[in-house]
């Protein structure tokens, strides 16, 4: 039961807003201490994970370029574009860009958007161009942000190659379960379905509050 | 062959200018910050294991610290023409058809990161192109990047210190507790409570761990093999596609999924350091619902 007093560091600290870097460092000395982990195991072990998942970084790499367009007009370009097109809503834009992303992501693709390579470039200063006055830009961000998100995440399940499919594998593995990933992808379609008709639900929502309002 | 030794050298090489270009404006403590995410990248395989620990100790130092410096404005951006799109459209288009070309040749790429590769192919292809065509100063477009990474600060490397926490959850046996509680607390013979805890237990541990991945291999030994399959007979791919779509629900309301959730909001310069989680709960309840929904139909 001690070991649960990490996942209680974590919460208070989150909640207390200490700065997330040292919560975490906190929360794993706590809870390898509390396992009976010898410090210095704790720290190997930290190490070794932090530079196993180095991939999850490796992505700010497209920074350079986007910075250097973004000096160069990339997103009033961008804005400019949604201006003149007559009848695009924030709420349309946003769900041809979540049946791209699932699409896309369902393909395997996942790599090929993100927050950092598409929405803040793009799709953000062109949703925002969209909703004109009409919504706080604050908002439309949040949301370009959300839709993406959403996307991939119930579009890739669809993929049979992705990671977590794999994992799903070789966990049923464990227990003697053997599962095609085909079959198990199959199944990620009811959610994706559910996923587009709800998040494009509240899309069009938005939309219409805006000629009510 | 071409891998993650390939990107890793590129996001080194990427890092290591970003802490040149700061320690030239005297900006130490991101200057230091993303030198160490640099040694990461070039030298990591190297440093051994105490080695990296105590390399994610000093990260933790100067984030804590509080003297890491958000950007300083720049000036209003140069107009251009409707070609701008372009070296921003070849990043995805080439991550797009590299992935499919580098499939074919496994002997060239590693199959596993073709992506990866394809998508930091793209980027150098951008680059290149970006200095032909717009003729910056050579160290413009890491100045402009490095501008970005300043806004992101710190929370650039949440997501591997929470993924190195799960690491040391696991150790620990976290896992196992948590799945034992929650078993006890279903009551014996209840289709539906057992489907609610799967589903509901994949969200919450989700939010706790930020990661589905996480979540899914404690509660499959917890509820999900001995109850939904073993116990109702239950097929055990829909349980477990279902299960995990429910832990990505969690994903969507939680600070601790800091790469979903928390980069983007920095990347977007939100006010709100919790908007994205704000504009995703909406879909994330109903769908949760809907997932358990369906188990429990498919469990019946």
């Amino acid at each position: 039961m001690l070991v649960l007093s990490g996942i209680a560091i974590i919460a208070l600290g989150f909640l207390l807003r200490f700065n997330p870097m040292l919560v975490i460092a906190a929360s794993a000395l706590v809870t390898g201490l509390a396992a009976g982990i010898d410090p210095l195991a704790i720290l190997a072990a930290f190490g070794k994970a932090f530079n196993d998942t180095r991939y999850v970084t490796a992505i700010y790499i497209v920074l350079p370029v986007i910075g250097l367009l973004e000096r160069n007009g990339l997103q009033a370009r961008a804005r400019a574009l949604v201006a003149g097109l007559k009848g695009l809503t924030t709420g349309r834009l946003l769900i041809a860009y979540l049946a791209f992303r699932q699409i896309t992501a369902a393909l395997g693709l996942t790599s090929v958007a993100g927050p950092a390579q598409t929405v803040r470039p793009l799709i953000a200063p062109m949703a925002e161009a969209a909703a004109g006055e009409a919504h706080d830009p604050e908002k439309v961000k949040a949301l370009a942000a959300a839709t993406d998100n959403i996307g991939l995440f119930f579009g890739e399940d669809i993929f049979i190659a992705i990671g977590s499919i794999l994992l799903m594998k070789g966990v049923l593995e464990g227990y003697g379960i053997i599962v095609e990933p085909l079959h198990l992808s199959v199944w990620a379609i009811p959610a994706a379905v559910a996923a587009f008709l709800i998040h494009g639900g509240r899309l069009l929502w938005l939309d219409r509050r805006v000629r009510r309002g | 062959m071409i891998g993650l030794n390939f990107i890793y050298g590129v996001a080194g090489l990427t890092f290591l200018a970003f802490a040149l270009l700061g320690a030239a404006e005297k900006r130490w403590a991101n200057a230091t910050f993303h030198g160490l995410i640099a040694t990461s990248f070039l030298l990591g395989d190297w440093l051994g294991d105490i080695g990296n620990g105590v390399l994610v100790l000093a990260l933790v130092a100067i984030a804590a610290s509080g003297r890491m410096k958000r950007r300083v404005e720049t000036g209003e951006p140069r107009a251009r023409g409707a070609m701008v799109f372009v070296p921003a459209l070849v990043i995805p288009v080439t991550a797009l058809l590299g992935t499919l070309l580098f499939k074919q040749v496994p002997w060239l790429v590693d199959p596993r990161q073709a992506t990866l590769v394809a998508l930091t192919v793209g980027v150098l292809l951008a680059l290149a192109l970006c200095y032909v065509w717009l003729r910056p100063a050579p160290a413009e477009p890491f100045r402009a990047g490095r501008a970005l990474m300043d806004d992101i600060g710190w929370a650039a490397v949440l997501p591997q210190m929470l993924a190195s926490l799960g690491a040391v959850f696991a150790l620990a046996g976290v896992g196992e507790v948590v799945g034992r509680l929650i078993g006890v607390a279903i009551p014996a013979g209840s289709v539906i409570g057992a489907v609610l805890a799967f589903g509901l237990g994949m969200a919450l541990f989700t939010i706790v761990m930020g990661n589905a991945f996480a979540a899914f291999p404690v509660m499959a030994a917890a509820v999900g093999i001995p109850l939904l399959v073993q116990t109702y007979g239950a097929d055990p791919a829909p349980v477990a596609a279902i299960g995990m779509l429910a832990g990505f629900c969690g994903t969507l309301m939680t600070p601790m999924a800091a790469n979903f959730n928390l980069v983007p909001a920095a990347l977007l310069e939100l006010k709100d350091r919790n908007g994205v989680i704000r504009a995703q709960v909406p879909t994330a309840l109903p769908l949760l619902a809907f997932n358990i929904i369906l188990l429990w139909w498919i469990v019946a």
